[in-house]
């Protein structure tokens, strides 16, 4: 391992990170939307309380995976922000839309408020859908090295990269997967016995739904993203990995099925890590298919040292933070 | 409407938009943790409400800030690939710096504001101290990046590409401490007399109104010893572009031709095709002596650089005059606040000083926008001074009107929104009157809490 393949690796668990906790904050805005039954208000009610403390925090773990690509791997930073500027530029309506009316939501009390919680949970729709697309479009290997002249036009260029059938059904799968993370997580958070009823079938039914999103992006990737194809099916860490993610997902719904919240709750993080990671496995060393590898991309070594220490000293202040954080809002609940 | 044009108004609705709330970011929380401290010492109710209120403000506008931040970093990929391309090797260091300031920030916000009962009074006030520190370290940090644009440190150039990369060099660029100095104090000074100025008006109808009285004065502490403080470090950045960007001092003072002795030039009309200002007040030998402390000395002016390398001078020179009267306005109210306290007078009751106060409210932002309108149009035709052109640096995609238009009436209808909540929630008198009448002399004691 390289010291560019150390903070690759970095980056990718700050997005690991953020999909588990930021990815669970969108999920918790679809369960909004689709909040049903004679108990719809009080979901609502603590889906934002459980979101209210950390999604702030959640949402950083973002924003450190984007400044460490740009100190680290600049060219694939640039090349990322030409050629996805749509979607991207779409995820940031969506994150901006979201953050604030989740906000304006909270604090308003006033008859507006209805209105910001229908921007909130839409919002919270769109973005991991866009956000899932735009991993899509990179796993694929469409985000090559083109001139200016490469001839492909606008569409070809800036559109077909991520609006495909592959690229999409990623989509799905981030905003499946962050549901069922939501509701999982829910099933802990909730102090009625009613609403932990209300969100383990919802935390089964997606669990379901995941297993089906993968399904159709692995048949999707046989055409649409040959690398993925070869790396998740051929190679040799596959099988293993595929194990353990089955044993993760089956863990999972098991653990809902017999009420056991806790042991759900890990399951499912570890199922949607292993599969974020079989893609970051199925690339490697490519930091953007098929032509800029980790090596290549990589900044000076004197940036990289600098950033790791940086890391390090960052990390003393951050994970006791984060973990009093955790500790003063995520505590054992007790049902009442 | 060019692309690059349309991307140059983009990052500028985006930078001006967001600058407000980072502004506000960096300044509210002192303020509401100085509250908060104040109702623990002295146990007055009407300390909590404020603090709880200037809270509630803190987690509205922080939450603009956060998304409007997040569009900014991406938008460095977005609109300028082929900057982030060059320099995000060199300057990413300050950004990842950032990036751990604003999680701390982010986290301490959440304890300090969902917190109140599940955290001891120790606890509390120390996560509110932690987010007004974190929230200036972060404003440094971004503050550091621009300066190194501007004087641009710790890489070499050969066949462009950056080599001998250093980091650290990149940070303590020749800009970073006069101009995370002036900015630093620019958000206290513009968010201290936003709130000072806004409990002024109330305080002109309402002067017995104890809960304005008490916000007003922790408001001016804040803002005022920052507004007096604010010329001297501007005469510290004055002198550092007049030394390494003379470009920029050029434009800001609307210098055609180099020149010993040179006049300051207040106002005017400067037209670059006649190389002159028309209409302007000239205070002879000033500039010579405001950037080099010395009134022979040589100023160099537009004439130096081809007329291509011109930044765009009118705009650059009406800036540079708004931030400076705009900034001195503040100054001398804050000199005079600080006198009258000296003499222990009744603020609130003056109802001179109060009106000074309230005209004010705009003016520490109109100051602030307007310095970066001096910072970053000065820079122009250059994105690194001297080594990449803006116009180099912009994304191949064309089109980038729509995302421009996009932007634009995102951010319109939410500073409306913004503007809305924050008179509705906020600034608006406590519903119940109960603080009316309980004026406190010398800190007294006659406010238990709605006992009228």
């Amino acid at each position: 391992m390289t010291l560019a393949d150390w903070l690759a690796g970095v980056i990718f668990v700050a997005l690991n990170t953020y999909a588990v906790l930021g990815g669970a904050d969108f999920g918790g805005g679809v369960w909004d939307l689709l909040a049903l039954g004679p108990r719809r208000e009080r979901q609502r009610e603590l889906i934002a309380d459980a979101i209210g403390p950390v999604w702030e925090a959640n949402h950083v773990w973002l924003i450190l995976a984007i400044v460490l690509l740009f100190t680290c791997f600049p060219p694939a930073f640039a090349r990322l922000g030409t050629l996805l500027h749509i979607p991207l530029a779409l995820v940031l309506i969506g994150i901006v839309l979201r953050g604030s009316a989740f906000t304006f939501w909270r604090y308003g009390a006033d008859e507006a408020q209805h209105y910001w919680g229908v921007v909130f949970a839409i919002a919270s729709l769109i973005t991991p859908l866009l956000l899932g697309t735009t991993a899509g479009a990179i796993a694929s290997g469409a985000l090559g090295d083109r001139g200016p002249m490469s001839g492909d036009g606008f569409y070809g260029t800036y559109v077909a990269p991520w609006l495909n059938p592959f690229a999409l059904s990623v989509g799905l799968f981030a905003l499946v997967a962050f549901a069922f993370l939501a509701a999982v997580y829910l099933t802990l958070e909730a102090r009625e016995r009613e609403l932990q009823e209300d969100f383990r079938r919802r935390a089964l039914a997606s669990g379901v739904g995941v297993f089906l999103a993968a399904v159709v992006a692995l048949l999707l990737s046989l055409t649409g993203a040959p690398r993925v194809r070869d790396g998740l099916i051929f190679a040799t860490w596959a099988l293993p990995l595929h194990l353990l993610t089955a044993a993760a997902a089956i863990t999972a719904l098991a653990a809902l099925w017999v009420r056991r919240w806790r042991v759900a709750r890990g399951a499912a993080v570890t199922q949607v890590s292993l599969i974020l990671w079989g893609w970051a496995l199925s690339q490697y060393p490519d930091i953007l298919p098929p032509d800029l590898s980790i090596a290549s991309a990589a900044a000076p070594a004197a940036t990289l040292r600098l950033v790791l220490g940086a890391l390090a000293l960052g990390g003393l202040v951050l994970l006791p933070s984060l973990f009093y954080l955790f500790r003063v809002f995520k505590g054992s609940v007790r049902l009442t | 409407m060019s692309d690059l044009l349309a991307a140059r108004s983009q990052m500028a609705v985006s930078l001006a938009f967001h600058i407000v709330f980072a502004v506000i970011g960096i300044a509210m929380p002192l303020m509401m943790v100085l509250a908060e401290r104040r109702w623990q010492v002295t146990g007055h109710a009407i300390y909590l409400d404020l603090a709880k209120r200037w809270a509630k403000g803190t987690a509205i506008l922080f939450a603009v800030g956060a998304v409007s931040g997040t569009v900014l970093s991406f938008e460095l990929g977005l609109l300028w690939p082929r900057f982030m391309e060059l320099a995000g090797a060199i300057i990413g260091m300050p950004f990842s710096l950032e990036g751990f300031a604003f999680f701390t920030e982010a986290i301490f916000l959440g304890i300090y504001l969902y917190g109140w009962e599940r955290v001891s009074r120790r606890a509390h006030l120390w996560a509110g101290v932690a987010v007004a520190v974190s929230g200036a370290a972060s404003g440094i940090f971004v503050v550091i990046a621009n300066a190194w644009m501007n004087a641009p440190a710790g890489f070499e150039l050969v066949n462009g590409q950056a080599v001998n990369v250093d980091p650290v060099a990149a940070m303590a660029n020749a800009a970073a401490v006069s101009q995370t100095l002036h900015m630093t104090l620019a958000a206290y000074a513009a968010t201290g007399f936003a709130v000072a100025g806004v409990h002024a008006v109330l305080l002109l109808k309402d002067p017995a109104n104890a809960f304005h009285r008490r916000a007003l004065e922790i408001a001016l502490i804040v803002g005022a010893p920052a507004a007096v403080l604010q010329p001297i470090s501007g005469d510290l950045s004055a002198r550092h572009i007049a030394a390494h960007q003379p470009v920029k001092l050029a434009a800001a003072e609307a210098v055609f031709r180099t020149q010993a002795g040179a006049p300051l030039t207040l106002g005017g009309w400067p037209d670059a095709a006649a190389r002159e200002t028309r209409f302007a007040v000239r205070v002879p030998y000033a500039l010579s002596l405001l950037a080099f402390h010395d009134p022979q000395a040589v100023v160099r002016g537009l004439d130096q650089v081809p007329e291509s390398e011109w930044p765009n001078v009118r705009a650059v020179h009406f800036s540079f005059d708004l931030m400076v009267a705009a900034g001195t306005y503040l100054a001398l109210v804050a000199l005079w606040t600080g006198w009258l306290a000296w003499r222990r007078a009744d603020l609130a009751r003056n109802r001179w000083l109060m009106r000074a106060v309230a005209l004010a409210t705009p003016l520490g932002f109109v100051a602030a926008e307007a310095g970066w309108m001096v910072t970053e149009l000065g820079r122009q035709p250059w994105v690194i001074y001297g080594v990449l052109k803006t116009a180099d640096a912009v994304t191949p995609m064309p089109g980038l009107m729509v995302p421009f238009l996009t932007f634009t009436l995102l951010y319109c209808c939410l500073g409306v929104i913004v503007v809305w909540l924050l008179y509705r929630h906020i600034i608006r008198s406590p519903a119940v009157p109960e603080w009316r009448g309980f004026y406190m002399p010398g800190g007294g004691t006659r406010d238990t809490g709605g006992a009228s």
